[in-house]
């Protein structure tokens, strides 16, 4: 049963739509990550679900209720800031404590919770400082932790990692998760960080101006993306995409990039492409799948031109001209060339990508 | 330049404040325990009268006896300066709320329409509350023309008037720094106290009233100080009928001649306003503790 629907929800602002009619259904305990670039509308579309924002249509329910005209206050939900938004007159505890202060809990069950919380989140040391005592990891706790002791249906974050340094982030990242397996409580997790909706998500939503892109588990968006924003969005170096023509050669078909060079399909997407053939596309390979020289099935060797390497120590990323266009190769760092040299890459044709240029879906 | 000769960079500011603030003081208190010239300023010998004065008469025998009306005017001013702020408080906190809440530009002319008093002299403004609330002033007319009243309200000369004289005069001393606190809350706090189950009342209470406080101590700070001794507001919407200290220094510079007591009765204020000064600092400091 989905335990947070939302129903052909949007948002505008004024004359501005930034949210076209959203359609998400939620499971419960699932963890879902809403990933976009600044202004998508991920942002918005979870301040909706928490309350503190109207949609301008469509419904929201959760756990079964319509929530559209409920408070944030009594919507059971928790929600992290990417500020934290910690009181600075109230010591942790006391931050921790004021949502059920509020609900009037009682002071026993208040203690005990926070003292299990805190105790999960490291914060039993710090329950006595103030909110500018603590180190930017640890004001990301007590604000997680504040959420918790509510054990609230759901728990939003808004970017919650996105204040702290690169290093701190993958530690809370993992975190994060290791609470989410404990407790399993619904989760959305909004951030523009593709690297943390890939490892903390169930299911990752791509957003782009408003509306959903594609949604899946990581590994699906990674190897079959819907359309080039995500296979542009989702990885890191990002995949590279090439002008291209597609053309019968034979049974076979091959993609002929602007420089004459031709690619051969692997034959088992002969089918799949069969009907574009003749047609002008983009062809997308991450940069995986451009290596040294290796004898797999399906690789088309290529001979270009270094511009820059970039040794990352497992491997090293070479920027490469392929037919003109810039793009990047991982290689084994074992038979990295020299910039301004000529180097022979293995394309693994077996992950290409072919896309539509006018639409931008993936073909 | 070697490290001992930095001085000479902080040397003009501290002639500044040396020459224009520290001088001065020191000349009040020293003027404070000398004797009365009656022709003005003040001659030898040095005595402790002027301090006395506050409670007690000198007979024509020399003797002293005991007599509180400079007290009651002291203490008669403390009071009217304690409910100049409280009253400025209540009133300036929402206004700074409200303006914190709009958008940036209308933010600006509203920020622009608070400090517009500032633009007119105080004399002229001060007087122009005569014109409204004298028998034959506005208010008056107003409220006979509504038919409410037939005979004109005593609005003018009270304590009432001389109230409402400071309040006019000091608001924006009060809705500014609470503006400039509010301001910097992170509207993230308010978003996360309601989602943390807090109705607007509780919002207020526990989250934008904590954080306005120090904007509130310093507004209180800023108000109560030049309210104390404030003379125009008393002097022309009083009538002069009821003193305060302002009025009364005033009067020992000019007619009454009489400097130490002049002097002193400034010094009593700058000591009483540099005592709540240094309270209330020693609080905020205890608050960020």
């Amino acid at each position: 049963m989905a335990d947070l629907e939302l129903r052909k929800v949007s948002k505008s602002f004024q004359n501005l739509k930034v949210v076209h009619d959203i359609d998400l259904e939620i499971a419960e305990g699932e963890f879902v990550v809403l990933v976009g670039p600044s202004g998508c509308g991920k942002s918005t579309t979870l301040r909706m679900v928490a309350g503190l924002d109207r949609p301008s249509g469509g419904e929201i329910h959760i756990g079964g209720r319509l929530v559209n005209n409920v408070q944030a206050r009594d919507r059971d939900i928790a929600m992290v800031f990417q500020s934290y938004a910690l009181y600075p007159q109230m010591t942790v505890a006391q931050n921790m404590a004021f949502g059920l202060r509020i609900r009037k809990v009682p002071d026993a069950e208040v203690t005990q919770r926070i003292a299990r919380v805190a105790d999960i989140l490291d914060l039993s040391e710090l329950l006595h400082r103030k909110p500018h005592q603590l180190s930017g990891g640890q004001r990301q706790r007590v604000a997680m932790g504040r959420a918790m002791v509510r054990q609230p249906k759901v728990f939003l974050f808004d970017e919650p990692l996105s204040n702290l340094d690169a290093k701190l982030r993958g530690k809370m990242r993992a975190e994060i998760k290791k609470l989410h397996q404990m407790v399993a409580t619904t989760t959305v997790y909004v951030t523009h960080d593709q690297v943390e909706a890939m490892t903390l998500a169930d299911r990752v939503v791509v957003m782009n101006k408003g509306r959903i892109e594609q949604i899946g588990p990581p590994n699906d968006l990674y190897h079959e993306p819907a359309s080039r924003f995500v296979a542009g969005f989702i990885g890191s170096p990002g995949m590279n995409f090439f002008k291209c023509r597609l053309e019968a050669r034979g049974d076979r078909l091959a993609v002929v990039l602007s420089d004459g060079t031709a690619l051969a399909v692997p034959a088992a997407r002969t089918a799949r492409y069969a009907g574009h053939a003749g047609r002008d596309l983009e062809f997308g390979l991450r940069p995986e799948h451009i290596t040294e020289q290796r004898e797999r099935p399906d690789t088309v060797d290529i001979k270009v031109p270094v511009e820059v390497v970039e040794p990352m120590g497992m491997e090293t990323l070479l920027h490469v001209l392929v037919a003109g266009t810039e793009a990047t190769a991982r290689i084994d760092p074992a038979a990295t060339p020299r910039p301004g040299e000529m180097a022979t890459l293995s394309l693994g044709m077996a992950h290409m990508h072919l896309l539509d240029l006018k639409t931008g879906r993936v073909l | 330049m070697g490290p001992n000769r930095t001085w000479l960079l902080i040397a003009p500011a501290m002639l500044v404040i040396g020459v224009f603030m520290v001088l001065p003081l020191f000349l009040a208190v020293g003027y404070s325990f000398m004797t009365a010239n009656p022709y003005g300023g003040v001659t030898a010998p040095a005595t402790f009268d002027a301090y006395l004065q506050f409670l007690y008469q000198r007979d024509f025998d020399d003797s002293l006896v005991f007599s509180p009306s400079y007290a009651l005017i002291i203490l008669r001013s403390v009071y009217l300066a304690i409910a100049t702020t409280i009253i400025c408080l209540v009133l300036g906190l929402p206004v700074a709320w409200y303006i914190v809440c709009q958008t940036p530009e209308r933010r600006r002319i509203l920020l622009f329409a608070v400090t517009l008093p500032f633009w007119i002299n105080t004399l002229i403004r001060t007087y122009c509350w005569i014109l409204i609330l004298r028998d034959e002033g506005l208010a008056n007319g107003a409220l006979r023309h509504a038919g409410i009243i037939s005979d004109p309200l005593p609005l003018l000369y009270n304590d009432g008037s001389i109230l409402l004289g400071l309040v006019y005069t000091f608001l924006p001393f009060m809705v500014l720094p609470i503006y400039s606190t509010l301001e910097r809350i992170d509207p993230r706090l308010i978003e996360a106290a309601h989602d943390l189950y807090a109705g607007r009342a509780a919002v207020f209470r526990r989250i934008v009233w904590p954080l306005a406080r120090p904007g509130a101590l310093a507004g209180a700070t800023l108000v109560f100080a030049p309210a104390l001794g404030s003379f125009l507001a008393p002097d022309l919407l009083g009538g002069g009928k009821k003193l305060l200290i302002g009025s009364l220094i005033q009067m020992q510079f000019t007619s009454s001649r009489n400097w130490p007591f002049g002097a002193a009765l400034s010094t009593v204020v700058t000591v009483v306003v540099l005592t709540v000064f240094v309270i209330r600092s020693r609080r905020v400091e205890e608050e960020r503790r």
